[in-house]
């Protein structure tokens, strides 16, 4: 393999893990927040369980989050260094402010919420872990604002003289930063990381509530578990309601900024109007469009995504072999007519589907959950608790298979260039991105070791995860009272100065 | 003053506030194995730069895309020219991160003292490597100019001299100094006075190691005869230090370490002035700050935005120095904060509910 390539997995790999752990940060740290602030206001000792529970969940997550983006800082350097500098002048500032503007915050205030407990004031110690949430959704924008500048550049002149991209005054920041794909990806994104964050949640007290009735504990049921379900559950229900709109607003853009990208996703090869939206479709879709077929379709849904017309002569969408046409003349001077402008069909077809049907699919959990638990009910099915589990990890994967989707979508191009202006020439295709000084095995030997590495770290991570959630929270006194559990914890409960501490319950996760 | 050489002179700041605050969480790392006797001991180290060490990092980050956003150019030549040490520093931060935040999450001596080593090689790997990366950018690295564009063709071996390696030392012994320094400040008890005497030996091995690289630096490759002012006050600085770990004035031993990291970082950008990336090949294929710099427009912006959000940064991170400025010692470490390796057994778990 070429130097590219193996940049490329490398680059897909080590982002797409980044991104397992990241809507997880995104989206647990406000439900986190939320607890943490409850438990201030009310003093219930439900909240504090909750919070003690899932803040360590949040910052066993936290850290390889850290871990794993610090790398993704310095890649754009080390393998793609003909892109950064193409690009840095407009790309490598809203990086630069998320580190200011994001990183500072949430490293320190997380630092001070582990630590600062009986430090702070009680609402200065829960206002730390709020501006640890607002720092993750703040880094989210600014990083999203650099790779929507790469879908769909603004704000960005070409300078003949050094052969670069260069901002357009400083009018130009403010078209990157308000950019439309901007914000369609940020609030795609964001939703997207609450559905995780609040799937997580639902997920895990869902499991719990059956746990706990079984054991005996209807307190900690129905105090503990089903008020953490009913946060997941509500998070879930707007979370996906805003995914679904965010995300048929992004597929209306993407038609219109990076058509081929739509049409290799529906496997449209011609053109034609009221396309089809189809669940399955069969053929050798990696390489052409012969042999395809679609077998179960959905009449007129695609052209709906793309346009917002079911029928007619507006809902008419371009096919792959049109746009191929089209951008072999257009860029036929430059790079000559051998370019595949079409991205891997098959790749588009699927991540795209299971994108939406995983990822709502974890929807399920909160329909049923909704049921089972309504008017203060808890249920100690076996169902449940397995539905429960089956859908935690269905977000995490349509998260993933977005970002899959969305990136290699973009292909070949690494910065796509802006249909309303293409001959501008801000852009860039991703074969002359990858540094040119670095060799195939220079790049083979990073990703070997990155990817055992994270691997490594994915196992402990998980087990860890699976450990804190395993262990549950700390009994409630009324479960004690009327299972007789107490004899066990007598030690526990020893008279004297602990009792101070039974009544002033503590957060400290401090090491 | 013009806006590339601002930059040029914020990205030193940067750097500089990365060195000063990660220094002594990378020297507190360092000795952990080697310095701490028990469990009581590590836990105590560990403390003194819990709240912190997360954000410390920081400024290499802001470091790394400020360079990105002002200096695309640099960024791109240095980072794809010193691939394998940026590598081996990126292995050692991720280790060192999960390290710290994940060794207490476990009960068990096995789980923790895996994790000490990791933590421990961590902080060693880039204590060195950074030395190694800057006594590079003074000395001058291989670079070409293809196609118009810079590029440090010599690969790995090429970054490693006597006086690059003589550069890792520094900063190990430099950090390590700046780590028992550190310890001795944020502590008390035992652990304070064993630091005190540590910091103490190693503050004269830091001043000769430092003395002579910096007067290699000044006289082979400084083209301006100002650097010797920083050079002049990094000396003397040290000189300080092993006189306040003597007298165990932990504050002002602190304090000067810092001075002499600040002092060091404006040598180095002192030679490298009016490069960023000197090239030993031929003068004519250094990369200088205005060939690396961005447009006017994106340096305008980065500097409005810097002026906005760093005094806030320094403001809430000084703040947080603050409220954990008292001294700890192993009187304040009680039980375990983690959990048992094996999972309870629990009545749910028998009646099927998995
Ligand atoms: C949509 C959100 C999002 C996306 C697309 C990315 N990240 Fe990220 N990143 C976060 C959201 C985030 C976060 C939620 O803010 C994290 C996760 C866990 C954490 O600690 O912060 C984080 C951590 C994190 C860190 C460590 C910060 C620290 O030390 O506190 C760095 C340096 C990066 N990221 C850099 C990147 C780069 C260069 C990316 C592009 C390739 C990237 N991230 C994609
Ligand atoms: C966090 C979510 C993200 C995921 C999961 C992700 C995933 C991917 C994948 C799978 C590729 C490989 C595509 C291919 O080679 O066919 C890729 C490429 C790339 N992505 Fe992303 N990406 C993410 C975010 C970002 C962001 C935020 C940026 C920019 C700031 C970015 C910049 C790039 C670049 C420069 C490439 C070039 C390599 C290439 O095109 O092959 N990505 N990404
Ligand atoms: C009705 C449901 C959905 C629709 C119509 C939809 C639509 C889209 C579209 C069109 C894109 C590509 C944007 C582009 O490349 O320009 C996208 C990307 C993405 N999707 Fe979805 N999506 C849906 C559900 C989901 C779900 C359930 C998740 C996750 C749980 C998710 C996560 C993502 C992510 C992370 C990206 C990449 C980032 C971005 O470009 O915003 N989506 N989605």
């Amino acid at each position: 393999m070429e130097a590219l390539d193996l940049a490329r997995w490398q680059f897909g790999i080590t982002t797409v893990y980044h991104f397992i752990l990241v809507p997880l940060t995104i989206g647990l740290s406000p439900l986190v927040a939320i607890m943490h602030t409850a438990w201030v206001r009310t003093g219930n000792e439900k909240w504090h369980r909750l919070t003690k529970f899932f803040g360590k969940v949040l910052l066993i997550n936290f850290a390889l989050g850290v871990a794993t983006g610090i790398v993704q800082e310095f890649q754009f350097g080390m393998n793609w260094s003909e892109y950064s500098r193409f690009v840095g002048d407009i790309f490598g500032a809203p990086l630069a402010i998320e580190a200011l503007a994001a990183f500072f915050l949430e490293s320190t205030f997380l630092g001070l919420w582990i630590f600062g407990e009986g430090r702070l004031p009680k609402w200065l110690h829960s206002a730390c872990i709020w501006l640890v949430a607002i720092g993750t959704n703040l880094s989210a924008y600014w990083i999203l604002a650099a790779n929507s500048w790469m879908q769909h550049p603004v704000g960005a002149v070409y300078n003949p003289e050094t052969g670069r991209a260069e901002l357009d005054g400083v009018a130009g920041f403010f078209e990157v930063m308000t950019n439309n794909t901007l914000i369609a990806a940020f609030s795609h994104t964001i939703t997207s990381a609450f559905l995780v964050g609040g799937t997580f949640v639902a997920g895990v007290c869902g499991w719990w509530i059956v746990r706990s009735v079984r054991a005996g504990r209807q307190h900690e049921a129905r105090k503990v578990w089903r008020t953490g379900a009913y946060v997941g559950l509500v998070t879930m229900v707007i979370a996906g309601l805003g995914v679904a709109v965010t995300g048929d607003f992004q597929g209306k853009l993407m038609y219109e900024q990076q058509p081929a990208k739509m049409s290799a996703a529906e496997a449209l090869c011609e053109g034609e109007e009221s396309a089809a939206f189809s669940l399955l479709t069969i053929g050798d879709l990696s390489n052409s469009c012969e042999g395809v077929r679609h077998l179960i379709q959905i009449p007129g849904v695609t052209s709906f995504l793309g346009t917002g017309h079911f029928s007619g002569e507006e809902s008419y969408l371009p096919g792959v072999n049109d746009i191929q046409q089209e951008y072999t003349e257009r860029y036929a001077d430059q790079f000559g007519t051998d370019v595949d402008y079409v991205p891997n069909l098959a790749v588009t077809y699927w991540t795209f589907r299971l994108m939406i049907g995983l990822g709502m699919g974890s929807l399920a959990l909160a329909a049923a959950g909704l049921w089972v638990l309504r008017k203060g009910r808890v249920t100690d099915t076996t169902w449940f608790s397995r539905l429960s589990l089956a859908v935690l990890p269905l977000p995490f994967l349509g998260a993933s298979f977005g970002w899959i989707f969305t990136e290699m979508g973009r292909q070949p191009w690494v910065v796509h260039p802006n249909p309303a202006n293409p001959v501008d020439q801000v852009y860039l295709l991703t074969q002359d991105g990858v540094s040119t000084v670095v060799s195939a095995g220079t790049v083979l030997t990073s990703l070997v070791v990155f990817t055992l590495l994270y691997a490594a770290l994915g196992v402990v991570w998980f087990l860890l995860i699976k450990r804190y959630v395993l262990e549950g929270v700390e009994p409630l006194a009324d479960d004690l009272a009327t299972t007789g559990d107490q004899d066990d914890d007598q030690d526990d409960a020893s008279p004297g100065g602990d009792r101070e501490e039974e009544l002033e319950p503590t957060l400290s996760f401090a090491y | 003053m013009d806006l590339p050489l601002l930059w040029f002179l914020l990205i030193a700041v940067l750097w500089t506030g990365y060195l000063v605050l990660e220094g002594f969480d990378f020297g507190v790392g360092m000795l952990l194995k080697p310095f701490a006797r028990d469990e009581k001991e590590r836990r105590v180290l560990l403390r003194t730069i819990g709240p912190v060490w997360d954000g410390n990092e920081v400024w290499l980050l802001t470091a790394g895309g400020a360079t990105f956003a002002a200096f695309p150019e640099w960024y791109a030549t240095m980072f794809s020219g010193m691939y394998l040490p940026l590598l081996l520093i990126l292995l050692a931060l991720i280790v060192r991160v999960c390290a710290i935040e994940w060794r207490a999450k476990i009960d068990d001596p096995v789980w923790r003292n895996r994790w000490d080593w990791a933590h421990t090689v961590g902080a060693w790997v880039p204590a060195v490597l950074w030395g190694v990366a800057f006594a590079n950018l003074v000395q001058g690295m291989e670079i070409e100019v293809v196609d118009g564009n810079h590029q440090l063709v010599g690969g790995f071996f090429s970054l490693l001299t006597p006086f690059t390696v003589l550069g890792g030392v520094m900063t190990a012994v430099v950090f390590l100094t700046h780590g028992a320094v550190f310890v001795a400040l944020k502590t008390d008890g035992e652990v304070r006075e064993r630091a005190g005497v540590l910091a103490q030996r190693l503050s004269v091995v830091s001043l000769v190691v430092a003395g002579v690289w910096a007067v290699v630096a000044q006289t082979q490759f400084s083209a301006h005869s100002l650097t010797w002012l920083p050079l002049t006050v990094a000396a003397a600085s040290l000189v300080g230090v092993v006189v306040a770990t003597r007298a165990r004035r932990e504050g002002w031993a602190f304090v000067l370490n810092a001075v002499a990291i600040v002092a060091a970082v404006a040598l180095i950008f002192g030679v490298m002035y009016p490069n960023v990336m000197p090239s030993s090949i031929d003068p004519a294929y250094s990369l200088s700050i205005d060939q690396a710099a961005s447009s006017p427009a994106t340096l305008t912006v980065m500097s409005v935005v810097a002026l906005l959000l760093v005094p806030v940064v320094l403001a809430y991170q000084g703040w947080t120095y603050w409220v954990f400025r008292k001294r700890i010692s192993t009187d304040h470490i009680h039980g375990h904060e983690g959990l048992p390796p094996a999972a309870p057994q629990d009545a749910g778990q028998s009646a099927g509910a998995r």
